[in-house]
């Protein structure tokens, strides 16, 4: 087992299923049964495959685990896999979406079913690559890999409006990214290598940290997103169908705070010091900003998507706090919101799949006819509003305290969007579930099958679990944030010290 | 060096690929009804030119006076231009037994046009240069107009033509120039006299003459300013034609762009590489703004044309080993991606209307024929530089260099061309996948072109596994190291 290579074993066994996939000939229906049945398989087995690293990842070291490297391009740049506790619950994450993501399409997809799994799978491939892979240009290559199986899920099976929703996504997206190439080659001229480990480990010049700052971040506030670039994802989350929105909300966002993880704080610790009012102020504008924009919404899936944009503004402020509450705080929130932002999208899916509006108005007065959907839709609006005992409780809880050690008017901000958070929530419910049940076709509306409940049932229990007993969880990040933070602060002494030998050298 | 009998075995090659071409002529006139004859012995006779080439050559060899040139970077360069040519020959076959109008002239003049392009990339004189170049062009002139009965046809073939003489022109009064202030035609001779004088204080006339040189050359790659032919001629001629125009060519100019600047005026990079910059600059945006409003899908691959050139200049302007490298890189990639989706180009065919061009027709090909619209979209996204295809490889090959020299503006401009050209190639996809099916096509049947194509597309996908990129990649280190130590 010592030698087995089980992140390249789990990101690239979606692979396999696509080959299967591919391989099915026949009779439309069979093939999109066989497809529909080998995608949920592959993707059980990818999340089965990872519960190894649940269970054998060793909680105690901020090291690098289960790492693999191998001969890629040459010149430094090699093919190397490995995970610690910033990346590994996010992995998980992604294993464990991906099977309710191929469940959720079960009966709505009709079209090109055998192309919509051969999508996913790839997706999935590339998510999972961004997260397990230690060196900076295959970083790049998954990163960006996964645009092309999005644009065309939104593209092909998304709403009306779809096809500028996948150009936007697509030319957004790569509009960031492409900054962020010119500085990686620029790190690989300065630095000799693409290996994460020795970047960090560099330390990069002060003044060149920060464009190459502002080029990452480019890119990582385009996917995260963040006010003013944020403007891709409410059109995405609308077109795009609901696993795809899903995988949106879910994954594809956790990437952009992932990157500022992984990249912007370890490597450019002095540019992310100075520059960090500059994401204080855009988080907070858009905390704000975008749940007052969330309250005026008549589309489900808009709303949930401005909200988005709100949590995500915690995380960002939480990244930039530079203490354990503050970083632990957001990796919650990202892990928090990818199972309620996820929920809330399976929700709007479902009475989507049944009246095909996603219009607030034509709904009201479910809890009489769908009670068990009620309950479910409560339970995640509450989760995002963050009721105690829910996840997103306890990350805007750390990411508070963690923030406010450092700049108490971004405190103030960010707990202005607390409370707007629960006014358009609760504001949605109101205007969906409660009311008089008046309209004919509503009424018509069966509750949730088996089917439905079954993708949700997971969900809710991770919810709880992580609300209720957040250690399981906050054991695995621990450790590697602590060393994050050591690191940081090192640099940033280091840094300091530095200046004041400059300065006393200007004096005499 | 100067035996009396000239070493005529680095030049095996050439020399067969000659005679060839004079036989298969014969062929063609005296055995009635032999096209098709004509053109498999001319796809036999590349195959043994490129035998001939790789086998005959090893290390770094000159001949006939210095004026030919062999080394593994001209290697490199004519395997390329041969196996383009190669498969352009296979790709007309398909096309003139469907679309009629099967002439034996067209596979001679494609061996003349590729015996042109092999002298090219091993010229190392001013005369050899012109010589190749010459051949090359009065062949792909008469391609070009190759359907004699259509107007587009001969418009294309005119046009190349009278703006082809021009660019000669140019270029043999820039060889003069050189020749006149530096006394020589030799690449070798006139570096050791430009090294002899201190790149700056060149005499203004051999700057003028390498600028006009320059300006020859940058015709025939067509790299902004001098691209206006370029999208007539691709739309005008006939699709193999154009799928030939596309690769080989290009390559040979940039292989001898690139000896030309390295080798004779390699101490005068600050000269030329000011106008390198400028029109690598210019063929990026222009490429991909310009192509944004095409409807006909040979003129948008002519403006992708005029914007890769403008990436592969990119690794000239890099002026090392290195960024050499990355044009060969790019040039093998290129190659790739070209052929394959010239092949899908000529697929487009209907039963009533024959040959279809219009963007508009591909409209639902993903309904119709799944796995051609899975080729396009391979070859769109590889184009356009989406990881983890090919084609992201091509250009962070020729980048790399270029941010370790410092050029971060360039850099960026380049980079944010190519997030443009996104747009206009991933539009192909969208009409694709995403809009109502038109009317179906012609089922494409010849087993070559299908291979071709998968070949292609599979090429571009697994690019990304070491054990398929490594053989190009250090094919391509070794030939610039070959040259950049001349």
């Amino acid at each position: 087992m010592e030698n087995f290579p089980l992140l390249s074993a789990i990101t690239f066994l979606p692979l396999l299923g696509v080959l299967i996939i591919l391989s099915i000939k026949g009779e439309e229906e069979i093939v999109a049964r066989n497809a529909k049945n080998a995608a949920l398989l592959t993707t059980i087995a990818t999340f089965l495959f990872s519960m190894v690293l649940w269970f054998s990842f060793d909680q105690t070291t901020s090291d690098f685990q289960f790492v693999k490297e191998a001969e890629w391009l040459g010149g430094g740049i090699s093919y190397k896999m490995g995970v610690d506790g910033i990346s590994v619950l996010f992995v998980l994450l992604t294993t464990f979406i991906m099977p309710l993501c191929i469940l959720c399409g079960w009966d709505t997809i009709k079209v090109r079913v055998k192309e919509y799994m051969i999508a996913f799978l790839l997706l999935e491939t590339f998510m999972l690559g961004v997260f397990c892979t230690l060196d900076m240009v295959m970083f790049y290559v998954f990163f960006e890999a996964g645009l092309i199986p999005m644009f065309l899920i939104i593209g092909v099976w998304g709403g009306n409006n779809r096809v500028y929703a996948a150009y936007k996504l697509f030319l957004y997206t790569l509009l960031g990214s492409v900054l962020m190439l010119v500085a990686m080659l620029y790190m690989y001229g300065e630095a000799g290598t693409t290996d994460i480990e020795e970047l960090m480990a560099y330390g990069f010049d002060p003044k060149a940290q920060i464009w190459l700052f502002l080029a990452f971040f480019a890119s990582f506030a385009v996917k995260v997103p963040m006010w003013p670039v944020h403007t891709w994802l409410p059109d995405a989350h609308v077109q795009a169908p609901t696993a795809g929105s899903v995988i949106l909300a879910g994954i594809l966002l956790k990437m952009g705070g992932y990157g500022f993880l992984r990249f912007s704080l370890p490597m450019f610790p002095v540019a992310s010091e100075e520059l960090a009012w500059l994401i204080y102020l855009l988080s907070c504008i858009a905390i704000v900003y975008t749940s007052l924009v969330a309250l005026r919404q008549t589309d489900m899936k808009k709303l949930i998507a401005y909200s988005s944009v709100a949590h995500m503004g915690f995380v960002t402020i939480g990244i930039f706090a530079f203490n354990v509450q503050g970083i632990e705080g957001s990796i919650v929130v990202m892990l928090a919101h990818g199972f309620v932002a996820s929920a809330l999208f399976l929700c709007v899916g479902v009475v989507y799949d049944r009246l095909h509006t996603r219009d607030i108005d034509r709904y009201g007065g479910l809890v009489h006819n769908m009670p068990k959907y009620a309950l479910v839709f409560m339970f995640f609006t509450m989760a995002s509003v963050g009721l105690p005992g829910t996840a997103n409780f306890v990350g805007e809880v750390l990411v508070l305290v963690g923030i406010f050690k450092v700049s108490t008017w971004t405190t103030f901000f960010a707990l202005t969007g607390v409370i707007l958070g629960a006014a358009y929530m609760l504001y949605l419910y109101r205007r969906v579930v409660f009311g008089e049940l008046t309209k004919d076709d509503v009424k018509a509306m069966l509750d949730m099958d088996k089917r439905e409940i079954l993708v949700f049932a997971p969900l809710i229990i991770l919810t709880l679990w992580m609300g209720v007993y957040p250690s399981t969880f906050m054991d695995f990040i621990h450790v590697s944030v602590d060393n994050l933070v050591t690191q940081h602060e090192a640099a940033m002494a280091t840094y300091h010290a530095a200046t004041e030998t400059l300065a006393q050298a200007a004096g005499n | 060096m100067n035996d009396i009998f000239p070493n005529l075995a680095i030049a095996y090659g050439e020399i067969f690929l000659a005679i060839a071409a004079m036989a298969l002529l014969m062929v063609g006139v005296f055995k009635k009804n032999s096209v098709n004859l004509v053109s498999w012995l001319s796809v036999a006779s590349i195959t043994v030119a490129l035998f001939l080439t790789v086998v005959s050559v090893n290390g770094t060899a000159f001949t006939f006076n210095n004026m030919f040139v062999a080394d593994s970077f001209t290697n490199f360069m004519k395997i390329l231009v041969l196996v383009a040519a190669a498969l352009a020959v296979i790709m007309s076959r398909e096309f003139f037994r469907e679309e009629g109008d099967d002439r034996f002239e067209f596979p001679v003049l494609m061996v003349l046009a590729t015996l042109g392009m092999m002298v090219m990339v091993s010229a190392n004189d001013l005369m050899t240069l012109y010589m190749g170049i010459e051949l090359q062009s009065l062949a792909l002139y008469v391609l070009a107009a190759f359907k004699r009965d259509s107007e587009r046809s001969t418009e294309a073939g005119l046009k190349y033509f009278v703006l082809g003489a021009l660019s000669s022109g140019i270029l043999l009064y820039g060889c003069s120039l050189v020749y006149g202030f530096i006394g020589s035609t030799n690449f070798n001779s006139i570096a050791t006299a430009i090294s002899g004088m201190d790149g700056s204080a060149a005499p203004i006339g051999a700057i003028i003459g390498l600028v006009f040189v320059l300006a020859g050359l940058a015709f025939k790659v067509s790299a902004v300013p001098f691209h206006m032919w370029t999208p007539d001629v691709y739309e005008g001629s006939q699709t193999p034609v154009t799928a030939f125009f596309s690769v080989a060519p290009k390559v040979a100019a940039l292989a001898l762009l690139a000896r030309t600047l390295y080798v004779p005026f390699g101490d005068m990079s600050a000269s030329w590489g000011q106008v390198v910059i400028f029109m690598a600059i210019a063929s990026m945006v222009l490429g991909s703004f310009a192509a944004i409003m095409q409807t006909n899908i040979k003129r948008l691959m002519a403006y992708s044309s005029i914007g890769h050139v403008g990436f592969a200049l990119l690794g000239i302007i890099a002026g090392n080993a290195v960024g050499l490298r990355g044009v060969m890189i790019y040039m093998a990639i290129y190659l790739l991606m070209n052929v394959g989706m010239f092949v899908c180009i000529m697929s487009m065919r209907r039963k009533e209307e024959g040959m279809v061009e219009d963007i508009g027709e591909l409209s639902g090909l993903a309904r119709n024929h799944p796995a051609m619209a899975l080729a396009i979209s391979i070859f769109m996204f590889s184009l356009a530089g989406v990881p983890p295809l090919a084609g992201f490889f091509a250009k962070w090959y020729v980048i790399v260099p270029i941010v370790t020299e410092g050029y971060y503006t360039l850099a960026t401009i380049a980079v944010l061309s190519s997030v443009v050209g996104a747009y206009y190639y991933i539009r192909i996809v969208k009409i694709m996948y995403f809009d109502e099916p038109a009317e179906e096509f012609v089922a494409q049947k010849s087993f070559p072109m299908k291979v071709i194509a998968i070949a292609a597309a599979f090429l571009v996908v697994v690019f990304v596994v070491p054990q398929v990129s490594t053989p190009v990649l250090d094919g391509a280190a070794n030939a610039a190291q070959a040259l950049s130590q001349e």
